[in-house]
C-alpha cells in the first residue's frame, strides 16, 4: 500500500506546479469565508505566494522531459518556459489588481481564485500532449476569464464584455471541437505525437486535413485575437475590469500561442509548408488591422486592445516562419510582450481612482509634470511596445523579423517593420499627451505597494532584457527542444 | 584590409566616452535643483570633451585601421559583439559631437527654464547615443544607438520646442523610423548572406552578389537619405529645425544629419560598392537638385530658422555630391564639408538662439539694423555667414572647393550646375545678413537689444576659431582622414575588380 502510494506520488511529481496553483486557489476560496472585507488583500498576497512556490517547483524540475498520464500531459522545456511566462502574467496580474479591486469596490476572494484557476488552465494548455487535454485546459482558462470579465456585476459595460466574450468564446470552442473531431476521424487519435507520426506517412492530398487545420486556425486565432477573429477584443477589453484586461492581454494570449506552436509546428509539422501561406496572411492582416485601428482610439483600453491585436500579428510572423528559430522567436516575443503590456496596464490602473475612470487618453495630459515617475514608466513601456532600442520590445521584434528573413519570408519582415513604424504614431501620442500637454487638473494617483512592486518588476525586466537579452534568448532557444 | 587595433591606452576610452554621459544622466535623476542640474550636465559634457584629448593625441593618422578597438561578446547566440573602434573618418565626428553638446548645454543655460533636469538628461543621453553611432563596429550595436537616439531627440523637440512642436516631433520620428526599419531588415539580410555576422569589418571584406547589393543598398539608402536628408526625403527637416529648441537645432543640424552621410561612408560604400556605382548617377542628380532646390527655397523664407534649415538641405547636397563622386577629392571634401556644416550651421542656430532669447521672434522682418546695437553679435553672425557661403579663408571654401573638384573629375555638368548653388547661397545668406544687421532699426523693440554676454561668447568662440583653423590650415582635418579615405577608395576598387565590367566603370569614374 505504501509503495503504491509512493509510486502514485512519483507519477504526480510532474504535475506538482499545477497542483500547487490549484491548491492555492482552493485555499483562497476557503480563507475567503473567514476574512473580512477590509482584509481581502491578504488573499492577493497568498495567491502571489502560491505562484511563487509554483515557480520554485517548476524551476527545480526545469530539465525534466517526460510525458505522464499516457502521453496526455507533457513536461518538457517548452511547456516549462511558458509556465514561467504564465507565472509572470498571473503574478503581475494579481499585484496590479489588489488596490484596483478596492477602488472599484469589487474586492472579493473569488477574484484571486479565478485568476489561479485560469492560470492552471493555461499551464495545462502548454503541457497538453493530447487534443483533449488541450481542450480541457483551454476551457478551464476560458470559463474563469468569462467570469472575471463580468466581475463588476453592477456595471453594464462589464456585463456586456462577459456576455460577448462568452458567446463568441463558446462559438469558437465549437469550431475547435469540430476541427478536433475531424482530426480524430482522419488519424484515429487525439494524441499529438501520434498525429505527427500519422501525418508524416499519410497522403496529405486530402482536403479534410486542410479543413481541420483551418478550423483549428480559426479557433486558436480567436484566442490570440488574430484578425479577422478579433471582433470581441475591443469591447471585452474596454468593458472588463482593467486588471482583468491586463491579465487577459498577457495570459490567455500567450497560452494561445503555446498551443498554436505545439499544434501547428509539432503535430501538424508536415503541413507547415501549406499552412505558412495561411499564417502569413493572418499575420499581415492582424498587424494591419491592429495598428491601423489603434490610430484612431481615444480610450486607452481600446487602444491597448488594438495594440494587443497588432502584437499577436508580430508573433504570428514568427509562427509563419516556423523552424526552431521561429518557435524560439515567438517564445521570446510573448514573454517580453507579457512584461511590457502588464507594465503599461499597470500605469493605466494607477490613474483609476474613485470617481475618476482615468481611461481616456486625455486623462494622461500633463502626467509628465504632475507625476514624473508614472510618466517615465509609461514612456519606457510605450517605447518598448513600439520596439525602439534599448528596450526589450526591440529585442523581441528583432528576433521575430530575423527568423522571418531566415525562413525566406523577407516580404513579411518588411511588412512587419513598416506596421511597427506605424504603431509609433499611437504609442508616441500617449507620450506626447503626457509630456507635451498641460495637465487639466491635479491628478492624484492611486499608488499601492503591490502596484509599485509590479511596475518595478516589469520596468526592470524591460530595460534589462533590452540591454542584455543573451540569457533569456539562450533559455528560449534551449526550450525549443521540447517540440522539435 | 582593415583591422581592429586593440586599445592603445590601457583603458577602454571609447566605452568611457559612451558611458560617461549616461552616468551623468543617471546622476541627474537624483538632482532636484535646476541650477545644479545645469552645472552637472556642463561638467559631464566638458569631461567628455576632455576625453577627446587622449583620443586625438593617441590617434595614429598614418594607418587606416580601426583604433582604440574594444571587442566583447554580447549576445553570443546571434554572434553579436560589443565592438568599438574609430578610424580617421569617425574620430572627427566624435570630437564634433562632444564639442557641440557642450555648446548646446551652454546656450540652453537661460533659454530653458522649464524642466531643466529632464532637458539636460535628454541632451546627455543624446550625446551618448550619437557617440555610440560613430564608434560602433557591429551592425546590431550600431542600430541600437541609431534608433535609441530618436528617443531623446523626439523629447527635445516635443517638450521644449516651439508652437508647432508636436507636429514637428512626430514627423521627425516617423520619417526617420520608417527609413530605419527598412535598413533593419537589410541588416538582417546582410547577416544571413554573409554567414551570420554583424561584424562591420568582416562585412566590408565580404563580396555580396550584385542583385543583393542593389536591394540592400536601397534599404540602407532609405535610412541614410532620410537622415541626411536628401531631396525628396527632406520635408521633416524644416519643421524639426524650426520647432526644436536652440540646443536641439544645433545638435540636429550639427551632428544628427551627418549620421546619414556617415552611414554612406561607413556601410553603403564598402559593403555594396557595385550597387553604389550603379546608383551614383541617381544620387548625384538628387544631390544637385537638393543644392539648387534648397537654395531656392531659402530665398523665399521669412523665418530665420527656416532659412537656415533649407540652407542645410542645400549644403548637405554638396556633401552627398562629394561622397558619391567616389574619388579622393570628392570624399575628403564631403567629409570636411560635413564638419564645416556642423560648425557653421551649429553656429548659425546658436546665433538665432541668442537673438531669439531676447526678442522672441524668428521673423527676419522683425529685425533690421541691429548691428548698431549689438556689434559683437553682428560680427559673429558675419563670420559664420562667410563660413557658410564659403568665402576663401574660411572652412566652407575649402570644403566646397574640394567637393566641386571631385565632382568635376567625376562628371563635369554636376559640378557646373552645383556652382550655381554656391552663388545662390551667397545671395540668400548675404541678403539675410543685410536684412537683419544693416540699415536703420526698423523695429522699436530692438532699440535696447543687449549684446552677447560672456557665456554666449564663450560658447561661440570655439566655433569661430574652428572656422579659421580649418579655413587657413585645412590639413588639420584632411591629415586625420586622408589615409582612411584612400583606404576606402582602394577597398572599393579591390572589391569590384572581380567583376570586369564594373571595374571598368569604376576605372572611368576614378579617371584611370
Amino acid at each position: 500500500m505504501f509503495s503504491l502510494s509512493q509510486e502514485f506520488m512519483q507519477s504526480l511529481a510532474p504535475v506538482l506546479p499545477e497542483a500547487v496553483v490549484l491548491i492555492t486557489a482552493l485555499l483562497v476560496l476557503l480563507f475567503d469565508l473567514f476574512i473580512e472585507k477590509e482584509g481581502k488583500a491578504l488573499l492577493g498576497w497568498l495567491s502571489v505566494a502560491g505562484i511563487a512556490i509554483a515557480a520554485v517547483v517548476t524551476y527545480q524540475s526545469m530539465g525534466l522531459h517526460e510525458d505522464v498520464f499516457s502521453g496526455t500531459f507533457l513536461v518538457d522545456p517548452f511547456s516549462t518556459f511558458f509556465k514561467f511566462v504564465f507565472y509572470i502574467a498571473c503574478g503581475l496580474g494579481i499585484l496590479v489588481s489588489i488596490n484596483y479591486l478596492k477602488v472599484e469596490n469589487i474586492h472579493r476572494g473569488e477574484y484571486y481564485a479565478l485568476m489561479l484557476f485560469a492560470t492552471s488552465g493555461m499551464m495545462l494548455m502548454a503541457s497538453a500532449g493530447d487534443l483533449i487535454t488541450l481542450y480541457l485546459g483551454l476551457e478551464l482558462m476560458a470559463l474563469s476569464i468569462y467570469i472575471l470579465a463580468g466581475f463588476m456585476r453592477r456595471s453594464n459595460r462589464s456585463n456586456e464584455a462577459a456576455i460577448k466574450y462568452l458567446v463568441l468564446g463558446a462559438f469558437s470552442s465549437g469550431i475547435m471541437l469540430y476541427g478536433m473531431s475531424l482530426v480524430y476521424g482522419l488519424t484515429g487519435t487525439t494524441n499529438l505525437a501520434e498525429i505527427l507520426a500519422f501525418l508524416r506517412t499519410a497522403d496529405l492530398n486530402n482536403s479534410v486535413v486542410y479543413l481541420a487545420m483551418i478550423m483549428l486556425v480559426v479557433s486558436f486565432g480567436f484566442k490570440v485575437a488574430a484578425v479577422p477573429f478579433h471582433m470581441w477584443v475591443p469591447d471585452v477589453y474596454e468593458g472588463a475590469p482593467t486588471s482583468v484586461t491586463a491579465f487577459m492581454s498577457a495570459g490567455p494570449k500567450v497560452a494561445g500561442f503555446a498551443v498554436l506552436l505545439r499544434v501547428f509546428l509539432y503535430a501538424f509539422e508536415p503541413l507547415h509548408v501549406h499552412s505558412t501561406a495561411i499564417l502569413s496572411g493572418l499575420a499581415v492582416l492582424t498587424m494591419a488591422v491592429g495598428n491601423i485601428m489603434a490610430l484612431s482610439q481615444t480610450n486607452i483600453k481600446r487602444m491597448l486592445a488594438y495594440s494587443s491585436i497588432a502584437h499577436a500579428g508580430y508573433a504570428l510572423v514568427g509562427l509563419a516562419a516556423g523552424g526552431p528559430e521561429g518557435v524560439a522567436s515567438v517564445m521570446l516575443y510573448v514573454c517580453i510582450y507579457a512584461l511590457m503590456n502588464m507594465g503599461a496596464f499597470g500605469v493605466v490602473i494607477m490613474l483609476r481612482k474613485a470617481g475618476e475612470r482615468g481611461e481616456e487618453i486625455t486623462d494622461f495630459a500633463g502626467l509628465g509634470k504632475t507625476n514624473k515617475t508614472a510618466a517615465l514608466l509609461m514612456l519606457i513601456f510605450m517605447f518598448s511596445l513600439t520596439g525602439i532600442p534599448p528596450t526589450a520590445g526591440f529585442v523581441g521584434k528583432f528576433y521575430i523579423f530575423k527568423s522571418a528573413v531566415q525562413a525566406g519570408l523577407l516580404w513579411l519582415a518588411v511588412a512587419g517593420v513598416l506596421f511597427s513604424a506605424i504603431s509609433a504614431f499611437f504609442y508616441l501620442r500617449i507620450i506626447m499627451i503626457m509630456y507635451m500637454n498641460e495637465p487639466k487638473e491635479s491628478i492624484e494617483l492611486s499608488i499601492s505597494p503591490s502596484l509599485a512592486l509590479a511596475l518595478a518588476i516589469s520596468v526592470t525586466a524591460v530595460i534589462v532584457i533590452g540591454i542584455y537579452p543573451a540569457d533569456l534568448l539562450n533559455y528560449a532557444r534551449a526550450s525549443v527542444s521540447g517540440i522539435l | 584590409m582593415l583591422e581592429l587595433k586593440p586599445d592603445q591606452l590601457g583603458y577602454p576610452l571609447l566605452s568611457f566616452m559612451i558611458f560617461l554621459p549616461v552616468l551623468g544622466a543617471f546622476l541627474l535623476l537624483f538632482i532636484k535643483n535646476a541650477s545644479m542640474a545645469r552645472w552637472i550636465a556642463l561638467g559631464f559634457s566638458v569631461a567628455e570633451l576632455v576625453l577627446c584629448i587622449p583620443l586625438l593625441l593617441n590617434f595614429d593618422a598614418t594607418i587606416p585601421h580601426m583604433q582604440f578597438g574594444e571587442s566583447m561578446p554580447w549576445i553570443a547566440a546571434w554572434n553579436i559583439n560589443y565592438r568599438l573602434g574609430v578610424d580617421g573618418i569617425s574620430v572627427l565626428f566624435v570630437v564634433l559631437t562632444a564639442l557641440l553638446t557642450t555648446i548646446s548645454i551652454m546656450v540652453s543655460w537661460s533659454a530653458i527654464q522649464d524642466r531643466v533636469r529632464e532637458f539636460m538628461l535628454s541632451l546627455l543621453f543624446l550625446e551618448a547615443a550619437i557617440i555610440g553611432v560613430f564608434v560602433s563596429l557591429d551592425l546590431f550595436l550600431f542600430y541600437i544607438f541609431w534608433e535609441a537616439m530618436l528617443i531623446p531627440m523626439y523629447l527635445l523637440i516635443g517638450i521644449w520646442g516651439g508652437p508647432k512642436r508636436l507636429y514637428a516631433a512626430i514627423k521627425f520620428f516617423l520619417y526617420t523610423l520608417v527609413g530605419s526599419v527598412l535598413m533593419l531588415v537589410a541588416i538582417i539580410a546582410v547577416y544571413f548572406a554573409a554567414g551570420h555576422t554583424f561584424d562591420v569589418l568582416a562585412l566590408m571584406n565580404y563580396k555580396f552578389g550584385r542583385t543583393f547589393q542593389m536591394v540592400a543598398f536601397a534599404a540602407f539608402f532609405a535610412a541614410f537619405a532620410v537622415k541626411v536628408p536628401m531631396f525628396p526625403f527632406h520635408t521633416w527637416l524644416p519643421d524639426a529645425h524650426v520647432e526644436a529648441p536652440t540646443a536641439g537645432s544645433i545638435i540636429l543640424a550639427g551632428i544628427l544629419i551627418k549620421m546619414g552621410a556617415y552611414g554612406f561612408l561607413r556601410f553603403s560604400l564598402p559593403f555594396f560598392p557595385d550597387a553604389a556605382i550603379a546608383w551614383t548617377p541617381a544620387i548625384m542628380t538628387l544631390s544637385v537638385i537638393a543644392i539648387i532646390y534648397g537654395a531656392y527655397m531659402a530665398f523665399a523664407q521669412t523665418d530665420f530658422k527656416k532659412l537656415i534649415a533649407y540652407s542645410s538641405v542645400s549644403h548637405m547636397g554638396f556633401v552627398t555630391l562629394g561622397i558619391f563622386a567616389l574619388n579622393s577629392q570628392g570624399l575628403e571634401g564631403g567629409i570636411l564639408q560635413m564638419l564645416n556644416h556642423g560648425i557653421s550651421t551649429g553656429a548659425l542656430f546658436l546665433a538665432v538662439g541668442v537673438i531669439y532669447e531676447r526678442t522672441h521672434t524668428r521673423l527676419i522682418a522683425d529685425y533690421g539694423g541691429i548691428a548698431a546695437r549689438v556689434p559683437v553679435y553682428a560680427a559673429f553672425l558675419l563670420i559664420i555667414i562667410f563660413s557658410s557661403i564659403g568665402l576663401p579663408g574660411t572652412n566652407g571654401f575649402i570644403g566646397e572647393f574640394t567637393i566641386l573638384l571631385g565632382a568635376f573629375l567625376h562628371y563635369k555638368p554636376y559640378a557646373v550646375i552645383s556652382c550655381l548653388g554656391i552663388i545662390l547661397g551667397a545671395g540668400y545668406m548675404l541678403w539675410l545678413y543685410q536684412r537683419v544687421a544693416f540699415g536703420k532699426i526698423t523695429n522699436p523693440h530692438n532699440e535696447h537689444l543687449a549684446d552677447m554676454n560672456l557665456r554666449e561668447v564663450a560658447a561661440a568662440l570655439p566655433l569661430v576659431l574652428l572656422v579659421f583653423v580649418i579655413g587657413l590650415y585645412p590639413n588639420s582635418a584632411f591629415g586625420i582622414m586622408h589615409v582612411s579615405v584612400s583606404n576606402l577608395i582602394e577597398h572599393m576598387h579591390a572589391k569590384v575588380e572581380s567583376a570586369p565590367a564594373v571595374a571598368q566603370a569604376l576605372g572611368t569614374i576614378l579617371g584611370k
